[in-house]
């Protein structure tokens, strides 16, 4: 199971994967159960993208004339549910709350926890095993049982509606999973690397910065993905710590959206659609990333 | 040596120097038997970088759940000092379940989205990655289409799909070509709303499901299906005799996704009407009972502490499963 691990991260698996597409390319005749299989890939592929086209097709049309000619119509194509959401939903200012949380909240959570991966995976220390397993553990808790104890002690301390509070949460939660992930990777590499570092005398932080992590490159990479994906995604920690409106990421912020204009289906859909572009352009140009982050955390098991 | 944490089953070479290391210094601490290269300075700068994230997972995770079972014993407004803090025991607890109503609907509506998700969502997903994995010409396209959902956010998922429930404005009710009166308020009436929202929970969750198993039956040895295929097994004995028991670990990984997913169902209940009116659930409940005018602490915490408890069963199998070859080595 670990070997696994070892090896697909490695990517030493590379000749299974050209037998694969050996065989992939050595079309199979067309029987009667394979039309079957396309056409039911096919019914589950277009059925899938359905929500989603839908709220992007009427996104694109003018609320009087959906109005007039139900929305089963075609018709009526107009950009202003875009502006009109922009300005009216504040997006500059929300956009700019995401980015303010996202960017320090992910680089934060890759720094430490390659600092921590570092140590366990590499160092045999009497701690590790517990720490792997409070780190792994920790992001699997509910958030919701931690609410009331967070709450208190951010407001305790001043930090209760800043944007400090929700990336401290999310770098807490995260860099657990991270580790998790990068400790396997580290275990994986050959021993051999950091040891010729450690007989030129190198220090162990010139171990880990110059040796180690140049050469995980590849998961912080998968990880860095996935994890913007995650937090900007975030939409409860937002609402339990930042009571004013004005601080909210994107995906909190879009909530208000429809308290204000709750009958114009068409201007939420452009909003929605506003809020998935980012994470439409992680699925288009970074698709590989994302799912090798998503696969990494659950490949040693 | 039973103290021993670091795996090194990886590669042969890993391993042996792993236990020259434990023999020669014969102290667990002692990480690879280099102590004598380890300065004091070094040994700082490991401490260090292993205490910063240990504090903040530690301080912001693991005591704050702490604490809430603590406070699930107690009677607080959470506004006054922590001395006025009273311990009333168990009361919490039963006043949950006597004069609680929203609870029984949460627990039945948590039920519910663990019993779709593992007999209809998860085994869909499963399903499809199946599929997928049958030398079919175009796969991306297919597996691209399933796991879109999974790049949005639940929050999103939900107001996406009130374009395809809403009673006046939405698709459903316009293709039912239901009108007037007739028409159905899908995410309004208590009786049917938890089932319209868990399809659209589920078109996210199939995808999931479906990325996780792909990846994991990539690393199936083809010789594996082709030798049961030579046995005569058909299709389905040779995933349920063969493939299944051979992903072991993705299965695990699979069930506690499963389970977690279901128990921190929050956001897409939330955006649709803050959990209320047929759409309780245990997450929910912890929220409304701290926020808002009715400040209970104690008691959503006692909320707080039987989902914690439920989960932590979970994941305490999950971490068995991916730790027990480390602890035993």
């Amino acid at each position: 199971m670990s070997t696994d691990a070892a090896t697909t991260q490695t990517s030493e698996h590379s000749s299974q994967e050209d037998y694969r597409k050996l065989q992939e390319t050595n079309k199979r005749p067309l029987t009667a159960g394979r039309v079957v299989l396309y056409a039911f890939l096919t019914f589950m592929a277009l059925g899938w993208l359905f929500p989603f086209v839908w709220a992007l097709y009427n996104s694109f049309r003018d609320y009087a004339y959906t109005a007039a000619n139900g929305y089963v119509s075609f018709g009526g194509f107009t950009l202003s549910n875009y502006t009109d959401a922009w300005t009216r939903g504040d997006f500059t200012q929300l956009f700019l709350n995401s980015a303010i949380i996202t960017i320090p909240a992910v680089v934060f959570t890759l720094l430490l926890s390659t600092m921590a991966a570092f140590v366990l995976a590499r160092f045999s220390f009497w701690f590790n095993l517990p720490m792997l397993i409070l780190f792994t553990a920790a992001n699997l808790l509910p958030q919701q049982s931690l609410l009331i104890p967070l709450f208190r002690f951010f407001r305790e301390v001043g930090l209760l509606d800043t944007y400090m509070a929700v990336i401290l949460v999310h770098i807490a939660f995260q860099t657990g999973f991270c580790t998790f992930v990068l400790s396997n990777y580290m275990k994986a590499l050959p021993k051999s690397m950091t040891e010729a570092a450690l007989v030129d005398g190198a220090g162990v932080w010139r171990q880990y910065s110059q040796i180690v992590l140049p050469l995980c490159r590849p998961p912080l990479a998968a990880l860095a993905v996935l994890q913007v994906t995650w937090i900007y995604n975030d939409f409860f920690w937002a609402v339990a710590f930042l009571n004013s409106g004005e601080k909210f990421p994107i995906t909190s912020g879009l909530q208000n959206l429809r308290g204000q204009f709750f009958t114009d289906y068409n201007l939420l859909s452009a909003g929605s659609i506003l809020v998935a572009v980012p994470t439409i352009i992680v699925f288009v140009l970074l698709q590989k990333q994302f799912i090798s982050g998503l696969t990494l955390g659950a490949d040693k098991g | 040596m039973a103290t021993t944490s670091q795996p090194g089953e990886h590669t042969g070479e890993l391993d042996r120097e792993h236990r020259e290391g434990q023999d020669s210094s014969g102290s667990a601490s002692s990480p690879n038997g280099k102590l004598q290269l380890l300065s004091g300075k070094d040994r700082t700068v490991l401490t260090l970088m292993v205490a910063v994230p240990a504090v903040l997972v530690i301080g912001l995770v693991w005591i704050p759940a702490l604490i809430s079972v603590m406070l699930s014993f107690t009677k607080w407004n959470g506004i006054g000092p922590i001395s006025e803090i009273q311990w009333i025991g168990l009361q919490n607890y039963a006043d949950l379940v006597t004069i609680y109503p929203p609870f029984v609907p949460a627990i039945t509506n948590n039920l519910l989205w663990l019993a779709v998700f593992f007999l209809i969502a998860t085994p869909l997903g499963i399903f499809m990655a199946t599929l997928l994995d049958r030398e079919v010409r175009g796969t991306r396209l297919y597996q691209s289409a399933l796991y879109l959902p999974v790049v949005l956010s639940l929050a999103l998922i939900g107001f996406i799909w009130q374009l395809i429930y809403s009673r006046d404005q939405g698709l459903l009710n316009a293709m039912l070509g239901l009108d007037g009166s007739n028409r159905i308020d899908w995410l309004g009436n208590a009786d049917i709303n938890i089932y319209a929202v868990l399809v659209a929970a589920s078109w996210r969750h199939v995808g999931y499901i479906m990325l996780l198993y792909l990846a994991g039956l990539k690393g199936i040895d083809p010789a594996l299906r082709e030798a049961a295929s030579m046995d005569g097994a058909g299709e389905v004995r040779t995933f349920f005799s063969v493939i299944l028991p051979a992903m072991q670990p993705i299965n695990v990984v699979v069930l506690v996704i499963t389970v977690i997913e279901g128990l921190r169902a929050f956001d897409i209940v939330y955006v649709i009407n803050k959990g209320t009116n047929g759409l309780e659930l245990l997450s929910t409940l912890v929220v409304s009972n701290v926020i808002g005018e009715a400040s209970r602490v104690g008691f959503g915490s006692a909320i707080a502490t039987i989902l914690l408890i439920i989960s932590l069963v979970f994941i305490v199998v999950y971490m068995i499963s991916i730790y027990r070859e480390d602890a035993t080595e």
